[in-house]
């Protein structure tokens, strides 16, 4: 794909204009804060379902794993199961709850009984946090991607996503974001469909048939059991912890539940979405299995010098839709991949641009003085401030290692968001001390554990993953501990009147958590 | 919302009906997950070899179609789940919002 692939640009601008054109419809109806950050809470279950898979089956997502399971087999599957747990519990435990309480962000619900500045100032920077790393990762990325599938330079690549996600953003708010989100988990589930269907056909139907022929490409029966990806047993159940609770504390996502209309569907939205990320992740195996044997010995992909794919491990998937469809699929492939970019950047922005407008500015520094809108103002100049950073970001990391930021930004997620959320819907005895200092120890713990882990101590700073003074890649199994004692801890021992306070005002927030009597939207 | 009708919610037995029976699934359900996926995770971490396996004489392993079977799991309890949730919790709750009225 040195060459233009004209296909595929066709399909790239036709993606674009739809874009626009969903922006432009969804403006119009944009026009109270509630419309702008939920869609006005008109979303049904399953077009909110489709969303939420889109959020979470980003490019990184589909590339990366279907990358995984293309270069170590069995291991790649390690990573999709984890990434699917989340959701029951999330549902089980989280889901009703957070759509009771809340109103806009996960920030409503943690400073529900306890007070409004230090907890939603706290909620938003953790936030900002995962939603700035997993942006700078996701555009780093999608930079390359674009390099590669379109022939577009780098710079150019970074800025077009920017613009195009603050224009989405801006005008048209979560209505659009969540439409352009819907179209393309459409396209991007149809796609993954027909590729594994024609992997499939090639191995006729025949799954012994499609691992014994990936067995015998790669001369080593080793990718049909687990190997090295998460060596020691610390590392797994790290890891583990970090994909269960860090979707939990996802803030683009958990937004997600305050757009449709009440609890049914909210439920109904995650029992959707789990068959669709389930059935997805399936789809992965097999796609990354159907690499194996029909890309990885086509010269036609290879960089022959190397012995590797061209562009890497993660573009696997792209070759296997020009092996299978030609130049036309691999178009619409590429189309997808960058729909899938633009749309998960742009629910991530709206989440930062929430936390700030919302949490910071509405709820701590205006508060009664600023009216709606005022907030959908700044919620807008924050769009286009954190839209301006992620481009600068993304092209100042254009060749760093960026690997770490998803990890990082899952372990914030896990350690400081979801210990909050999780505790000030089920802790009576929560205060706001503990919430404050074990948060920010959670935060800091992921954060500090990270830089000296082994790809940036190890890594970036010495070139050896080995000089590592933290010797873990994923922090989360120590720092979720660090979150949840440290809160406990500074609550019990909390004595003060405002502490006791907050203490009596569990029972009614209880009341209302379980059956919803007095949430938002309802009489 | 005054504390008048949360006092009335708190005091209704069908409220701690409701709280009984979905906690119960709740975390019964939560429990099951968390264990599944943890002994996954621990196999991996502790005995690689015995999701290696293979079953019968072909390539297949063992590991496949229990990570599967874990993914079914997980869309399985989710749809009972709602599906209790959004006809008998959320009638519990309906009469409970009723009595609640009828009161005031």
């Amino acid at each position: 794909m040195k060459d233009l692939n004209i296909i595929a640009i066709i399909m790239f601008l036709v993606f674009v204009l739809a874009t626009l054109s969903i922006t432009y419809w969804a403006a119009k109806r944009t026009k109270t804060a509630k419309d702008f950050y939920t869609a006005g809470g008109g979303i049904t279950g399953f077009q909110n379902a489709l969303a939420i898979s889109g959020d979470y089956i980003s490019a990184a997502s589909f590339l990366g794993i279907s990358g995984l399971v293309f270069l170590k087999g069995f291991d790649g599957f390690i990573y999709s199961v984890g990434f699917l747990v989340g959701w029951p519990i999330f549902l089980f435990l989280i889901a009703e709850q957070l759509r009771n309480l809340g109103k806009y962000t996960f920030a409503d619900v943690a400073s529900y009984r306890l007070k409004q500045a230090p907890i939603r100032i706290l909620a938003a920077f953790g936030s900002i946090a995962t939603v700035l790393l997993y942006l700078i990762a996701q555009l780093v990325g999608s930079g390359k991607l674009i390099e590669i599938l379109f022939g577009l330079p780098y710079e150019f690549a970074i800025v077009l996503v920017g613009l195009l996600l603050m224009i989405l953003v801006t005008f048209g708010g979560m209505l659009a974001t969540t439409w352009v989100q819907i179209v393309k988990a459409v396209l991007l589930l149809c796609g993954a469909s027909f590729l594994a269907f024609m992997v499939m056909v090639n191995v006729g139907f025949d799954f012994e048939k499609l691992f014994s022929s990936a067995v015998n490409v790669r001369g080593s029966i080793n990718i049909m059991s687990p190997g090295g990806v998460v060596g020691d047993p610390i590392s797994a159940i790290s890891l583990g912890i970090a994909l269960m609770f860090g979707t939990a504390g996802l803030p683009h996502v958990l937004m997600r539940f305050f757009t449709v209309s009440n609890a049914k569907e909210a439920r109904k939205s995650v029992f959707y979405a789990t068959g669709f990320i389930g059935y997805f992740y399936i789809l992965t195996f097999i796609i990354g299995f159907g690499a194996i044997v029909l890309v990885s010995k086509n010269p036609e992909y290879l960089d022959i010098a190397k012995g590797v794919l061209l562009g890497g491990n993660n573009m696997a998937a792209i070759h296997l839709s020009h092996a299978v469809g030609g130049d036309f699929f691999l178009g619409f492939i590429c189309a997808v991949a960058f729909a899938t970019i633009l749309a998960v950047v742009s629910g991530l922005t709206l989440a930062g641009a929430s936390a700030i407008s919302h949490d910071l500015y509405m709820n701590v520094f205006a508060k009664e003085n600023a009216s709606e809108v005022d907030e959908m103002k700044v919620s807008k100049y924050a769009t286009i401030g954190l839209g301006i950073s992620a481009i600068v970001f993304g092209i100042a990391f254009e060749n760093q290692n960026i690997a770490y930021m998803v990890g990082l930004a899952f372990a914030i997620a896990a350690s400081a968001n979801f210990p909050i959320l999780f505790l000030s819907i089920y802790w009576k005895k929560l205060t706001t001390r503990g919430a404050v200092i074990g948060g920010t120890l959670g935060l800091a713990t992921a954060v500090v554990l990270v830089i000296l882990g082994p790809i940036v101590w190890g890594q970036i700073f010495y070139g050896d993953e080995s000089k590592a003074i933290f010797p873990y890649k994923y922090p989360a199994l120590f720092s979720v501990t660090v979150a949840f004692i440290s809160i406990w801890f500074f609550s019990i021992t909390d004595k003060s009147d405002s502490a006791k306070r907050e203490i009596e005002a569990y029972d009614d927030q209880y009341i209302r958590s379980q059956t919803g009597i007095g949430a938002e939207g309802t009489c | 919302m005054n504390k008048e009708i949360y006092k009335k919610v708190r005091n209704n037995p069908k409220f701690s009906k409701l709280v009984k029976k979905r906690s119960g699934l709740a975390w019964k359900f939560s429990a099951i997950i968390f264990i599944a996926y943890y002994s996954f995770i621990l196999l991996i971490a502790f005995s690689p070899e015995t999701l290696g396996q293979a079953i019968g004489d072909g390539v297949i392993t063992v590991g496949i179609p229990v990570g599967i079977s874990i993914i079914l799991l997980c869309i399985i309890l989710t749809g009972i789940y709602v599906k209790r949730a959004n006809s008998e919790f959320d009638k519990l709750i309906d009469d409970i919002k009723d009595d609640v009225r009828f009161d005031t």
